[in-house]
């Protein structure tokens, strides 16, 4: 087994603390000695994380550090990708989701996803929100018409396209795409968002709708959200998870993290800021 | 010096401009040749009685082209119902379940099933594909048949087709974003119900033209077909029956097409009819497909 | 997960799995029951050999009548379909860089040229050859073969020079090129290697396809000596031997079917060694 030595050292002890800081929340996500390759190279290394139960935990890093590696391993779509190789353990509400025989498609119904970009499905407004519904077996129409109407309002959605629900949701404009996703998401009534740079495609007005969404919906959802802006981390991180070449360098709460950073790496990052 | 080199330049852009009309032009000239060479074909003959009559008999001047338009349509329809299932389930297997290394493999086969000359097609379905419909498919149905038949055309014509549809159907795959298949995954599809219900829906109008440009390429196939299918101046009754396409036609009768008067327009419209039909087809599904990019 | 969607899932992951099979069966079944067939009648004298007297009785010779004429045809109709295309891709990706909507409906007609099937350019270079008086030759053939094929080498050159990035057209232009210098000097050399695929490619369809030359090729004993006589190939040497009763033709049909899908097996190698030859 090759062993790897962290390029950026935190104090052990400090770290140690720190996670015993954030476990004592309710753990909803528990992450140990996680290490992703791929063919040769590795992509995470050690990742020991415990995500606290309702509260928005973000993932911040320069690009290509493994944010999104991490995000997608928590849902397992690293299966899509057959060179990528997972060892450790990814504990979900006590199941651990790498080795478990618990059908996958009811992991992935417990964690919504939010991408980069929105990627409304090939169909209807209405069937965007249906669609995930029917998969979990809901077939009453009516069941259905109102819980879409319900999500589409969480989202503040409703009124802009209420009279419309019938036309493609390829149709909306990026931003309405992106709560369209959302709410799409959020319709399976997951425990867990996960979402991966959401806003970064979007136009300053509707990313900040996103933002507060996220904010409102922290006391019903745990959210993890991925980013590199340093900016939005301040503005939504209950806690923080600083990485840098697959590795994390600097762990929790986030007024913490953002006082008095301390691997030079976190502070070199929040002086370069964004 | 400066002189020259402007001489040069100057030529050069005529003589590409040149290259590039003569090239655009290339169907108009084929369309005009083929009218022209028609013609005297239309003077006793109305278009309705030459595509809609069946009788054939060239020596007497008769010419209906209906079992041949039948005969072809016969043929390429049965390709394509074979190749619907067939090519669709593979490029899903290709794209969506099966390693990167078969994908990677199943590329230089595709090509070479490609560029195999349908000639050589033809030489295998007069050694396999007749044999297996006289002797093994009719007797099972309990019809008499020597093999050579529409039945055998269709399923040449489909093998053929293989290669052509499912490469198109590649790209279709390929160009759907795997962001969209994750979307439908973490919302607790599982796989097929994601292609089923989220690919299939966005690649919709790829698939059609695939399978468009797939009909008319098996439309005015040749040679592998007019080996084959018996070339039976009939309309076919079954699938089993013999019969004979447009090309074929063209194909057969080019040796004593100036013995007979009018045969040779006759043949020449037949080219024409197919060229028509064929660049109709083209442009529909091509047009599909940049349309579907554009979004 | 209920039942029915696991079976569903299971049902067409199999499903799926053995249809590709089957394609890879078909490839593997043509080419083993050819050469099952052919492989006892192809001999060295076979393809070294002119038709004798008495050769479509099953007698003495071979069919380098038909390899030669293939060849010569093929080449023939390659270096002028050449001739044409690379003006035209090179004028496409340079002149009309600008007019992207042009160029596009540009794309689209050739696109469309390309459906066109073999037996219409066929009857079509038939219809010119009696026009002009011509005779049943090679020269005839290879214009109709090269008029065939330009349409599919001028897309498989543009797709190799629209990946070349406008800035390279910018630094030639700055060092004060002309666009014609810019063309044959830097935006050939930079796509030459792409262009090798797309010319194998083109060969590859003109030495298979026998529709278009059946009209237009005639068929003779001999190797042809010039553009004006009349020459074999090997798809119509092919064709023409099966029709025959006699067995030692028709398995000498099988044979030849041998050669030709082996010389189109190695174009199609060749090329793909190209192409990756090309990405690295």
């Amino acid at each position: 087994m090759q062993t790897t030595t962290p390029i950026f050292k935190t104090n052990h002890v400090e770290r140690e603390t720190k996670l015993h800081a954030v476990a004592m929340e309710v753990p909803i996500v528990d992450i140990q000695n996680l290490n992703v390759s791929a063919r040769k190279t590795q992509i995470l290394k050690n990742i020991n994380i415990i995500i606290p139960k309702n509260s928005i935990t973000v993932l911040l890093g320069p690009s290509g550090c493994g944010k999104t590696t991490l995000l997608k391993c928590l849902n397992r779509l690293t299966d899509l990708y057959s060179d990528l190789h997972l060892t450790g353990s990814i504990k979900i509400d006590g199941d651990d989701i790498l080795n478990t025989k618990i059908d996958i498609t009811h992991i992935r119904q417990k964690m919504g996803l939010l991408l980069q970009k929105p990627y409304p499905l090939p169909m209807s407004i209405y069937e965007n929100i249906a669609y995930g519904l029917r998969l979990k077996g809901i077939r009453k129409r009516s069941v259905i018409s109102e819980k879409v109407e319900k999500h589409l309002k969480e989202v503040a959605l409703w009124d802009e396209v209420k009279d419309r629900l019938k036309s493609s949701a390829q149709k909306l404009s990026i931003g309405q795409q992106q709560r369209l996703c959302l709410a799409r998401g959020l319709a399976v009534e997951p425990e867990i968002i996960l979402a991966d740079e959401p806003t970064s495609a979007l136009d300053p007005i509707s990313s900040r709708v996103i933002e507060e969404e996220f904010l409102k919906l922290r006391n019903d959802y745990t959210i993890i959200h991925v980013t590199h802006i340093l900016r939005q981390a301040r503005r939504l991180a209950d806690y923080v998870v600083f990485m840098y070449y697959g590795e994390i360098v600097e762990y929790g709460p986030a007024d913490e993290i953002f006082e008095t950073p301390k691997p030079d790496i976190l502070k070199e990052y929040m002086k370069v800021g964004h | 010096m400066v002189l020259s080199r402007r001489l040069v330049d100057n030529l050069s852009s005529k003589w590409m401009l040149s290259c590039l009309i003569f090239c655009l032009l290339l169907p108009l000239a084929i369309g005009t040749g083929l009218v022209l060479k028609s013609f005297p074909l239309f003077t006793n003959h109305p278009l309705g009685s030459l595509i809609f009559s069946s009788n054939w008999s060239p020596s007497d001047g008769q010419f209906g082209f209906w079992p041949f338009i039948l005969g072809s349509l016969w043929v390429t329809i049965i390709a394509i119902i074979i190749c619907i299932p067939l090519c669709l389930l593979a490029a899903i297997y290709l794209t969506q379940f099966a390693p990167g290394w078969m994908l990677k493999f199943m590329r230089p086969v595709i090509d070479i099933l490609a560029g195999i000359p349908s000639v050589v097609y033809g030489v295998w379905g007069l050694l396999v594909i007749v044999p297996f419909v006289g002797d093994k498919l009719a007797p099972y149905f309990g019809v008499d048949s020597l093999g050579y038949s529409i039945l055998a055309g269709g399923l040449v014509l489909a093998v053929m087709s293989i290669p052509y549809i499912l490469n198109m159907l590649l790209e279709v795959f390929r160009q759907i974003p795997v962001e969209l298949g994750e979307a439908s995954l973490s919302l607790g599809a599982t796989k097929w119900e994601t292609i089923k219900h989220v690919f299939l829906r966005k690649g919709s109008s790829g698939i059609i033209s695939a399978y468009g440009l797939g009909f008319s390429k098996a439309l005015g196939e040749t040679m592998a077909v007019l080996m084959v299918v018996g070339n039976v101046v009939q309309i076919p009754q079954s699938v089993f029956d013999a019969g004979y396409t447009l090309p074929a036609l063209i194909a057969n009768n080019y040796g004593e097409m100036m013995s007979i008067p009018s045969y040779d327009s006759a043949l020449m419209f037949g080219a024409l009819l197919l060229f028509v039909i064929i660049l109709l087809i083209n442009v529909i599904f091509r047009y599909i497909i940049y349309k579907s990019e554009l979004i | 997960m209920t039942l029915r969607r696991k079976l569903e899932e299971k049902i067409f992951r199999v499903l799926s799995a053995l249809f590709t099979l089957i394609v890879v069966l078909v490839l593997v079944h043509i080419i083993w029951s050819i050469v099952e067939k052919g492989m006892s009648s192809l001999s060295w004298q076979m393809i070294s050999q002119e038709p004798k007297g008495g050769f479509y009785f099953g007698k003495e010779g071979g069919i380098l009548n038909a390899i030669a004429g293939s060849f010569y045809l093929a080449v023939a109709a390659t270096v002028l379909a050449f001739v044409i295309s690379l003006p035209v891709a090179l004028f496409m990706n340079i002149y009309l860089i600008k007019y992207q909507r042009l160029l596009i409906s540009i794309r689209f007609f050739l696109d469309v040229l390309w459906g066109v099937p073999s037996i219409v350019y066929g009857a079509f270079g038939f219809t010119l050859m009696m026009y002009f008086g011509l005779r049943n030759s090679l020269g005839a053939a290879t214009l109709t073969v090269a008029a065939m094929i330009a349409p599919i080498m001028i897309r498989a050159m543009d797709e190799v020079l629209k990946t070349i990035p406008i800035g390279l057209q910018e630094a030639a232009y700055a060092l004060g090129s002309t666009k014609t210098e810019t063309a044959y000097k830097v935006f050939f050399r930079e796509a030459l290697p792409g262009f090798a695929t797309a010319i194998l490619l083109a060969f590859g369809r003109g030495i298979g396809d026998a529709a278009s030359v059946l009209f237009t090729a005639g068929y003779t004993d001999y190797i042809p000596r010039s553009f004006g006589e009349p020459t074999a190939t090997l798809p119509l040497a092919i064709f023409f031997q099966l029709g025959s009763p006699i067995e030692e033709v028709q398995n000498r049909a099988y044979a030849a079917a041998i050669v030709l899908t082996f010389i189109v097996l190695c174009i199609s190698v060749a090329a793909r060694l190209l192409y990756r030859l090309r990405k690295n």
